[in-house]
Order: C-alpha cells, then structure tokens, then sequence
C-alpha cells in the first residue's frame, strides 16, 4: 500500500496509524483476528507490504480505507495491490512503479 | 465489461479553479473517469465552462451539480423548476419530512442526501423509500462524514446507513456513494469506496453498483435528456430541415 501524504512517517508511525484504524472500527477482538504483521516498509517511496489472514483482508481493507490520520498529521492509505506471495507483489509493485513514473 | 467510476459530490469552490483542478486531478489519479463538481444555485454558464475546460485539461469527464436546501416542498418545486435544465445533477439535501418526501416523489430529482449529524434529521424511511423508488430518485451517501466523524456520532451514523441501505435494497432504491470531499485527503479509490460499504451491509457487487453503474447512470440518462434533440422517453429528433 501507499501512504498518501505529504509528510514522511517511521514504520513505528504507520503500524500504529494502521492498527489503531483496525481498533477503531473492529475493536480489539476484531484487529486480534487479523494477524497483522509488517513485512517491508519504504520510508523514502512510501511503500508497505503488509501480511494480514486472508479471512480478515476485508476487514483490514475497510479499516485502511477509513484511516484519516498517521502521526496526527493528515494522510490516507492506499492499498496498491494483495497477494500470496512476495514475490508476485513485488512484480506488481514494480508495474505501478513504472505507470505512476 | 469495464466499469466507469463515477464520484458525483466534490465540494470545492468552483471560484477557485486551481483547488478544483487539483481536486478532479486526485480524482483522475485515483481511478475515476467521471466527477461531479458542486456548483453554486447562482453559478453563470462562464464559470460553469471554466471549469469544465479546466477539468478537460486534466484528462477526465465533468459533470455539473447543485445542491438544494429548500426549507418547504413549495421553495422545492420553484427552484426545480429554475435550475433542472441548467444542472446534470440536482441533489437534495433534505432537512425536513416534507421536503424529503417531495423531493422523493419528483421525478427532477436525481439524489436524496440526509443530514450526517442529525439522526432525526434522517427521513429515509420505508414510504420515503417507495416514494424514490417509484420515482427513480437515488440515495446518496457521502464518505466524507465516515472519515471525520468519531465515536458514538459514527456509530450512530453506521446504525442509520445500514437501515437506510438495507430499506433502499428492498425497495430497489438505487444507492450512490460519493466521496463528499472538499479535500485530496478526503478521497479514495473506487475500490475502497466500495470496499468500505461493506460496514453498512452492502454485497460486493452492489457495492461495486454504488461507484459505478448508479451514478453513471444517471448521469447518461439526465444528458440524453438535456440534449436539444430530446423529446421524450425513448423520442428524440434525428433530423431538422424542410425536407424531414
């Protein structure tokens, strides 16, 4: 996903803005089911790879899309792609890379 | 079949065109191939191209839109009657039971928008909802007050859309999701619009409905009614001259 934003955020900064968006609409009990992990996050491009459980994708995909906030300073959450495996978003990221220049 | 995404509510200030650019621009980005900007009641048909010629630049399809905030069903008729054939969107915003009702039944009216704030201010109920039906009026629902909003105004506010939405399914009252941004931090992308429907119960493919089939809908069919070569439902001109 792509933080959009015109300030720049430390991966601490953006697990927080993320969970705290999942706690916010789901509760604890929700965000607990979603075994959410950071994978790689790129300062510089702000870029994340998140790994959620393919049941709660949804539920995360919610929660980012209403997330207003990292840091208490304005910026939202575009998810850029999900898949499997590293590998093939890896692939995709590099596609969007090259089409947004 | 590829889907036309459609956001039918950008508030910006149209006297500023270099924010409403930048506003169509995100949306452009974002992956919508239509926006509706809101114009003022009083807006000029100069201020009206500007716009659109400043949206053209940008690469994506402008529609116009006013908003209505009549007090009585009266002040509703007179300005319905002044504004339908200038604007391609006509919302109203609905404040009370009689003004809901009437802009429900008029068949001028293309979206019905609810108070985000004021819960008994909602009047989207079952008669509210035949009325629309009746009268192909859609729901609109706003995103911007999902984002803003916190604790129980929110809550309250999911309890309301996922009542309203679930009254509007059964009646077949067409649903509209729009971003109600007045900033670039306010949008998303059709996809999570749709995907964040689902907190008020929306299937997947309704969801999907709600950014793209909907409002694009509406908007071809209020264009084919403003062109000049309109008549009627399913009656246009094809030719002018003597020898027709």
């Amino acid at each position: 996903m792509i933080v959009d934003s015109t300030e720049a955020f430390g991966a601490e900064g953006f697990m927080d803005a993320v969970w705290s968006a999942i706690i916010r609409l789901y509760g604890e009990h929700g965000a607990s089911q979603t075994w959410l992990n950071l994978m790689r996050y790129d300062k510089e491009r702000k870029l994340a790879i998140i790994r959620v459980t393919n049941d709660a994708s949804s539920m995360v995909r919610t929660a980012l899309a209403l997330a207003t906030r990292i840091c208490d300073k304005p910026a939202s959450l575009h998810v850029v792609s999900a898949s499997g495996t590293l590998k093939a978003l890896d692939k995709k990221i590099k596609q969007y890379s090259s089409q947004s220049g | 079949m590829r889907r036309v995404c459609c956001d039918l509510h950008l508030r910006s200030n149209i006297r500023e065109l270099e924010q409403t650019a930048n506003l169509v621009r995100k949306a452009a980005d974002l992956g919508y191939h239509l926006v509706a900007v809101t114009f003022p009641s009083d807006a000029c048909e100069r201020e009206t191209r500007q716009v659109k010629s400043a949206c053209i630049e940008v690469g994506i399809d402008v529609a116009t839109r006013v908003d209505l905030q009549p007090n009585t069903p009266n002040e509703l008729i007179r300005d319905l009657r002044k504004l339908r054939r200038r604007f391609e969107i006509i919302c109203v915003l609905c404040r009370s039971k009689n003004v809901s009702r009437q802009a429900a039944k008029d068949r001028r009216v293309d979206l019905l928008n609810f108070p985000s704030t004021d819960f008994r201010g909602r009047f989207f109920d079952l008669a509210e909802a035949e009325l629309a039906s009746n009268s192909l009026t859609s729901l609109e629902i706003d995103m911007e007050p999902l984002l803003t909003s916190e604790t129980w105004k929110r809550i309250r506010l999911l309890s309301s859309l996922r009542r309203e939405t679930s009254i509007a399914e059964d009646y077949d009252v067409p649903i509209v999701v729009s971003s109600g941004a007045s900033d670039e931090r306010s949008m998303r992308k059709p996809t999570e619009v749709a995907i964040a429907t689902s907190i008020f119960g929306l299937e997947k493919r309704l969801a999907l409905d709600t950014v793209s089939k909907n409002p694009a809908g509406i908007i071809k069919r209020n264009r084919e009614k403003l062109d000049s070569s309109f008549v009627a439902p399913g009656i246009r001109v094809l030719r002018r001259g003597k020898n027709c």
